[in-house]
């Protein structure tokens, strides 16, 4: 199943959100997290799924060349990587425009560079493959950001708040996605369709799911979609809402008849395994709502094209979180040191933390825990740091506080 | 009317809780016209389901339920409703007793709850339902969570019971004909967010606040439930239907007015059946599928051959046939006259509408004549059925998502499929104007019949103005074309005559005109400027403008060119 899906890594440029961490020496995609460049995390976690095809998208040359550089130096022999420069401020599905050429696969699989997560990819796809979805996305719980006062008053709540960055609406079975908001809609009162309401009877809408831009799309849907709606220029803000609004009243010539089955007249492509495979799990599982909505009266052939949207719901305990704002920064560094540890790679110390070899501290000088030391970094005397990351070659001089 | 003496208030502690006996409000009235003409002599709840009056049902539901105090609201040929209770057994029951209250000039369940709360009997909870609701569910548990709820939160006020029923996906009107019903519920809490029962087809889309999600973590969102119409509420639902008066309707007013008003944070919730039975006779739809209900013993207890003090007894034969006794029964033709369609029917022995249940019963609804088959009792016909999926395929566009703030998404209104809803304040503006004009030409439509003095009409279409923000020149153009049409209504045979007509139209009305005029385009300016409404300068202005105007505006004005020349002239003369 790993086969026919082609990966998109869309690696950005260098983003205004985040200046000053990036800069044109350092875009975003070789951003250090835990002394890693977070590009690194999800070329990791695709190589550890098997997926070893991929194409990275940068916007920029410049940028360009350092990420492939990069790239090419640390998996030159682990990932086939395509790096593709594409403009600058296209946006990400102006990016996939740019490469459409390239696209080949029957599924893409897209994932936004600056994802640290831990779950596979594969399920994400498996879920996709199973319903024949247009588009699945990955949906994560919503991380809690800003600081960890160390002196908290009450030791059991901690004054975290999780922003609200989506409202999602699912169905009952929490497999498809039926209404989702992004960015400044979330402001506005909800406006759900009823269309589609009557179509399930019961939808769920929350708002502690987030987005975590992994999306899975047929890619005849993501090439109809891109030519026909110019307009379009970002992914999670305008493609993937279009889908989702638009799955009972399809306007996509999808190739190949609706998932139902007429009678006796399957309109089955002779050859292709992929598709009759999922074609056949579509027609032993229970028709969802869009096969029901799709039929004409007393159940007769298709009236309707519907098209569906599914989602995966993250478990709980995977770890799952996107490097968009500066704050975001600070809270990934922590956590994967902290909690997420797991994703860093490193081994810890006695004292639960990881200091390089090669590093030096000076006399008295304490290292908490959740701290990490790159290499060859030096401490003056004297100092003490506490839940932080200190990169590489950085010299810190005495009676320093971090 | 004996009425048991009034327990003391409860105490906090549970152990300790002094009884107070359970409660009803049963309206015998449903200040509804849906079962005319039928009910213009006869109180609906006294009408027939199979073969026994509704308000039977209702009341040996409350009594199976541990009810121990019915109060019976009676308006509507309320003499014969209690005539039929007092002469019935119901007065009868111990530990159930039967009171009926009776009212002659109220006009909706508000004003019943109204004079129910002056009379004081309510001392506790109680179940508030209609006398047409057949139902057979235990009120155990419901009520146990109402007053648990109350406990914590006294804000909790009522209790809906709601049961899972999924509305046709065509015609979108549910198995008990009514309308689709949009519910959010807390699925934590039950608490009910939201309640849309009016069907409005124009609109493809909910709105829910977006404060609904700040203080539920979920919400869910239903079309797949149905409203019992039975309550269990706390006493403050009748002191708030005493300080809102204008709260008539149960759900419309009530529950809508309680889930939009934040100051005093009053919460509904709600209560899920499953396997128990709970349907209410609101039109002749649900009274057939009730009855279908009943004989095919969804409702049991409640069915025919078990005896439920006060129906007659029936046997229950193969097929669905209830044969009811030689004894029992006055009515001889009790034996269930098979149809061809229907075998199971019961046909009604006093019925206006004849034996079975099949067939077009023609209804006075609110719907007009073309929502019949909606309100019929026939199944609905297959055409129908297409019709109206092509009709609303038709309707079921794309709605964006509101004129948003990025550029790309701004730009997919223009989509080919857009729908209407688009871009509102566009809409409000353009509805404004239009309303706007409608509203001046009503006014002095009226003032033209009413022989109204100009000065009131001056007053009531400034006040439009006001209203509506528009300005002087709107007010009177407006105005004009409603002068202007009155002209033309009045018939006339030629060119001279309708200037006739509008001279005298004009002549009438020439200081409500004055009030507002400064421009106008006719070629009726000589009579206006000999009645010295219109000044000079005005004509000669708008000529000069209307030179580099299109065609169409040009026809004024070669039609009036004669009329200027004569005034350039004039004016030179002057000059």
């Amino acid at each position: 199943m790993m086969m026919d899906f082609q990966v998109v890594v869309l690696a950005g440029g260098t983003s205004k959100k985040l200046v000053p961490l990036v800069s044109k020496e350092v875009p975003k995609a070789l951003l250090p997290v835990a002394n890693r460049p977070v590009l690194s995390y999800v070329l990791e976690l695709l190589e550890h799924s098997n997926l070893k095809d991929l194409i990275v998208v940068v916007e920029g040359q410049d940028a360009a060349l350092r990420v492939g550089g990069w790239i090419s130096g640390a998996y030159v022999d682990r990932l086939h990587v395509e790096v593709a420069a594409v403009p600058e401020d296209v946006g990400t599905a102006g990016a996939l425009r740019a490469i459409a050429h390239h696209l080949t696969a029957n599924d893409i699989l897209v994932v936004s560079g600056d994802l640290i997560c831990d779950v596979s990819p594969g399920a994400v796809a498996a879920a996709h493959r199973r319903h024949g979805a247009a588009v699945t996305a990955m949906l994560c719980s919503v991380p809690v950001s800003g600081p960890l006062e160390s002196g908290s008053s009450s030791g059991k709540d901690k004054t975290k708040k999780p922003g609200c960055c989506n409202i999602i609406g699912l169905d009952p079975t929490k497999q498809f996605l039926l209404y989702i908001a992004t960015g400044p809609e979330i402001d506005r009162d909800i406006r759900v369709q009823k269309s589609i309401l009557r179509a399930v009877g019961q939808m769920e809408i929350r708002a502690d799911l987030m987005d975590a831009h992994l999306y899975a799309f047929k890619r005849a849907v993501l090439q109809e979609v891109l030519d026909q709606k110019d307009a379009f220029q970002s992914l999670q803000q305008d493609v993937l809402p279009y889908l989702v609004r638009s799955q009972l009243r399809s306007e996509l010539s999808l190739n190949g008849a609706p998932h139902t089955e007429e009678n006796g007249h399957d309109k089955v492509v002779p050859g292709d395994n992929q598709v009759m495979l999922s074609q056949l799990l579509a027609k032993t599982s229970t028709p969802s709502f869009h096969e029901l909505y799709a039929m004409g009266p007393n159940g007769s052939a298709p009236v309707r094209r519907t098209h569906k949207c599914c989602v995966y719901i993250a478990s709980q305990d995977k770890y799952c979180a996107r490097l968009n704002s500066i704050q975001a920064f600070s809270d990934i560094n922590r956590d994967v040191i902290g909690e997420a540890s797991h994703l860093s790679g490193y081994s810890f110390s006695a004292q639960n933390n990881i200091i390089h070899p090669s590093a030096e501290l000076g006399s008295k000088t304490t290292v908490g825990q959740n701290c990490m030391l790159g290499e060859g970094s030096q401490l003056g005397d004297k100092c003490s740091v506490k839940r932080s990351v200190i990169g590489r070659h950085c010299r810190i001089g005495s009676n320093v506080k971090v | 009317m004996v009425q048991r003496k009034g327990s003391t208030r409860v105490s906090e502690d549970a152990e300790e809780l002094v009884r107070v006996p359970l409660q009803a409000i049963l309206l015998a009235d449903s200040f509804a016209q849906k079962f005319r003409p039928i009910t213009l002599e006869r109180p609906k709840v006294l009408l027939p389901l199979v073969n026994v009056p509704m308000i039977d049902y209702t009341l040996a539901w409350l009594e199976s339920a541990g009810i121990e105090e019915v109060f019976v609201f009676c308006c509507a040929h309320s003499k014969q409703v209690i005539n039929y209770l007092e002469s019935s057994h119901w007065f009868s029951l111990p530990h159930f007793e039967v009171t009926t209250i009776e009212s002659h000039n109220s006009v909706s369940a508000g004003d019943a709850l109204r004079l129910i709360y002056e009379r004081h009997v309510i001392h506790g909870d109680f179940v508030l339902i209609t006398g047409d609701t057949v139902s057979n569910m235990s009120l155990t548990q419901a009520l146990q969570e109402h007053k648990d709820r109350r406990k914590k939160d006294n804000n909790a006020v009522m209790t809906m019971v709601i049961k899972r029923s999924k509305p046709s996906p065509i015609t979108h009107q549910s198995r008990l004909g009514t309308d689709e019903l949009f519910m959010a519920i807390d699925p934590y809490t039950k608490q009910l967010l939201y309640y849309e029962d009016k069907a409005d087809h124009l609109k493809g889309t909910l709105s829910l606040e977006k404060m609904l999600l700040a203080d539920n973590p979920s919400i869910s969102l239903h079309n797949d439930k149905q409203d019992c119409y039975i309550d269990i509420c706390s006493p403050e639902v009748l002191s708030i239907f005493t300080d809102n008066f204008d709260y008539q309707h149960l759900r419309r007013h009530f529950i809508k007015g309680l889930l939009v008003d934040d100051i005093m944070g009053y919460k509904i919730f709600t209560h899920e059946i499953h396997s128990n039975y709970a349907a209410r006779v609101d039109n002749f739809r649900s009274y057939d599928t009730i009855s279908k209900d009943i004989i095919q013993r969804w409702t049991y207890p409640l069915v025919p051959d078990v005896q439920f003090l006060g129906n007659y007894i029936a046997k229950l034969e193969r097929q669905g046939m209830y044969r009811a006794s030689a004894i029992t029964s006055p009515v001889d033709k009790l034996n269930g006259e098979l149809t061809c369609k229907l075998p199971e029917t019961e046909p009604w022995s006093t019925s206006e509408v004849g034996s079975g249940g099949v067939g077009y019963i023609w209804s006075i609804c609110e719907g007009g004549h073309e929502e019949e088959w909606r309100h019929s009792v026939a199944p609905t016909s297959a055409d129908k059925l297409t019709e109206v999926m092509q009709a609303t395929d038709d309707d079921l566009e794309l709605t964006t998502q509101g004129s948003n703030v990025l550029l790309p998404s701004g730009e997919l209104v223009p989509d080919s499929n857009s729908n209407l809803s688009e871009d509102d304040d566009n809409e409000d503006s353009r509805d404004d104007s239009v309303y706007f004009e409608k509203e001046v030409e009503a006014t002095f439509l009226r003032a033209v019949h009413e022989n109204v003095k100009e000065d009131h009409v001056i007053l009531e279409v400034n006040s439009l103005r006001l209203s509506y923000n528009m300005t002087s020149a709107d007010c009177a153009g407006a105005l004009f074309y409603s002068v202007m049409k009155l002209a033309l209504e009045t018939p006339c045979n030629s060119n001279s005559e309708l200037l006739k007509n509008v001279a005298s139209v004009i002549t009438r009305w020439q200081k409500l005109l004055k009030s507002y005029l400064q421009s106008m385009d006719e070629e009726i300016l000589h009579l206006l400027y000999e009645k010295d409404i219109l000044q000079e300068d005005a004509i000669l202005k708008w000529a000069s403008e209307k030179e580099g105007a299109e065609e169409s505006d040009k026809v004024f004005v070669k039609q009036s060119e004669k009329f200027i020349q004569w005034l350039n002239e004039a004016s030179e003369e002057d000059d």
